[in-house]
């Protein structure tokens, strides 16, 4: 299930200074984990202390946001494009 | 003439220094005041910080009062270091003591802020460009951006060309006509998005990855936003310096009703005004109400919304600072309320028949939402009441055609213009624009 992952500035230090990466992942949950098999340490950045996902931060797959879809558990298909955005941006 | 010029040139240089790094709004951490603007570590927003105790040595209502008629007379507040900051006439609009509409609604004491005539592009969008865009030079940026629902793309790319810049700007592919044009005619790059604004900002975010641009409202936004504290540092000084009682503003990201606050907050603390509390409550439309939501369902989380209404210029459905808006409603003790689209037209119509302003949609849903709140008693008639009006009407003339009749077409005959005088007369002006429509 090889999705495609937009990368934010703030954590391609993380990416070997990346923008964009390939990764697996069925839905949002399960990608989380891969990136962070690949990128150490990603995790903590996207996700709080109790595993959720952090409020100043947004994903979308497909250009919709996760938060109209089904949030962490959102499916992922082959070839989808996960994007991870700063949320303050805008406006 | 040559010491009073070197001066003022000794205290400018002074005066930079009193903004010191960009601090992250949630946990504290700081950062050099770089293109930066989320916190790497928690992706909380970061502000400009300041030296407050340097800025009150330095700032007097005196050397506020000497400086330019711009918002650059409030440059020790804003974060930028150049010796000549791009000064294009933005700020210093008038604020106007309402007595019809004030009389309609029932309130004594109303006031207007008439952003409607800002320079050069006619909306507070230029108090915060025209920060930004300094800024920009500043830090080498020779390419400037926008994700804007029209009024930003027409400033960033007004005043990119006043100040040499390259300017590519990204926008909903469904603006008011007026809105593209008065973006285009300033010769940037536009990119019309097939999507609401939302998507063209997250679009926004993924370009400002891989370019190095300054986009001013992503990676530019700390900088950028200051600028919309002269709207509350005016208001202190048009008014005597004092702050007012309550004021009523449009919400979208939410980031200009936050930066007035933080304006009046700053007065206070350098000693400029007296404490006192402000009341500040929000406007929002039916059609894009995330806010309004969320304040009247007593959460403190936001909720994003697919937007549809009129009032294009504030349909953002997943506001950067709601929370924080959010926040200084409640705080504040004043309301955050929305209106449909029908009462945003009767808001802009009531605005120009009772004050000879033509304002846009967001300021139809300020003047929208400042009367239903006076009429539901929320605004005690007594209070000095600030209202915000941030856009021109004429950039959104699809909004109310249609609804403002046509004008009587006569022959160029003097019996012609007595027929239609006295059929003006005798019938109401609306039945008589109906019965020709």
């Amino acid at each position: 299930m090889a999705v495609k992952v937009l990368i934010p500035t703030p954590l391609q230090k993380f990416t070997n200074d990346q923008a964009t990466l390939q990764c697996e992942g069925g839905t949002i949950a399960e990608l989380l984990d891969s990136l962070e098999q690949n990128c150490p340490g990603i995790k903590a950045r996207l996700c709080d202390e109790q595993g959720q996902l952090r409020r100043f931060v947004n994903f979308y797959v497909n250009s919709e946001d996760i938060r109209f879809l089904d949030g962490a558990n959102t499916p992922l298909q082959a070839g989808d494009e996960v994007s991870i955005v700063p949320a303050v941006a805008g406006g | 003439m040559t010491q009073a010029l070197q001066s003022f040139t000794q205290s400018q240089t002074a005066i930079a220094s009193t903004f010191t790094a960009l601090r992250c709004k949630e946990c504290g951490a700081e950062y050099e005041p770089k293109a930066l603007h989320v916190c790497e570590f928690c992706f909380g927003p970061l502000e400009v910080a300041f030296d407050y105790n340097a800025l009150s040595r330095v700032v007097t209502r005196e050397t506020i009062q000497a400086g330019p008629n711009s918002i650059w007379r409030y440059r020790p507040f804003l974060p930028v270091m150049s010796e000549s900051p791009i000064d294009v006439g933005t700020g210093m609009t008038p604020l106007l003591k309402s007595t019809r509409l004030a009389r309609r609604l029932g309130l004594k004491q109303l006031y207007i802020k008439n952003d409607a005539v800002n320079m050069p592009t006619l909306s507070f969008k230029d108090r915060v460009v025209s920060v930004a865009l300094t800024r920009a030079r500043e830090l080498g940026f020779t390419t400037v951006s926008c994700a804007s629902t029209g009024n930003l793309a027409n400033s960033t790319a007004a005043i990119a060309a006043h100040a040499g810049l390259d300017c590519c700007v990204f926008i909903p592919s469904d603006l008011e006509a007026g809105k593209v044009l008065g973006t285009l005619i300033y010769s940037p790059t536009v990119m019309a998005v097939h999507g609401n604004y939302d998507q063209v900002n997250r679009l926004c975010c993924e370009v400002a990855n891989t370019h190095g641009w300054g986009f001013v409202n992503i990676n530019l936004r700390p900088y950028y936003s200051e600028g919309s504290k002269t709207l509350g540092y005016e208001v202190a000084e048009q008014l005597g310096w004092q702050l007012p009682d309550h004021i009523v503003a449009p919400l979208a990201s939410g980031s200009l009703f936050t930066k007035i606050y933080k304006g009046f907050q700053e007065f206070i603390k350098v000693g400029l005004v007296a404490d006192k509390p402000v009341r500040f409550s929000g406007a929002q439309a039916e059609g894009c109400s995330p806010i309004a939501q969320a304040f009247h369902e007593g959460r403190d989380f936001i909720s994003p919304v697919k937007p549809n209404t009129i009032a294009k210029s504030i349909a953002i459905g997943n506001p950067a600072d709601g929370v924080y808006a959010l926040d200084i409603a409640r705080k504040t003790k004043g309301n955050v309320a929305a209106v449909t689209d029908a009462e945003i037209i009767e808001g802009i119509k009531l605005l120009a028949e009772t004050e000879g302003i033509f304002t846009e949609t967001a300021g139809g849903t300020t003047i929208a939402v400042l009367k239903k709140l006076a009429e539901a008693g929320k605004i005690d008639p007594d209070e000095t009441t600030v209202a915000y009006v941030t856009g021109n009407g004429l950039k959104t003339q699809e909004a109310v055609q249609g609804y403002i009749g046509e004008p009587l077409t006569i022959e160029p005959k003097l019996d012609s213009f007595e027929r239609a005088w006295e059929r003006a007369q005798t019938l109401d002006r609306l039945e008589w624009q109906q019965v020709l429509v």
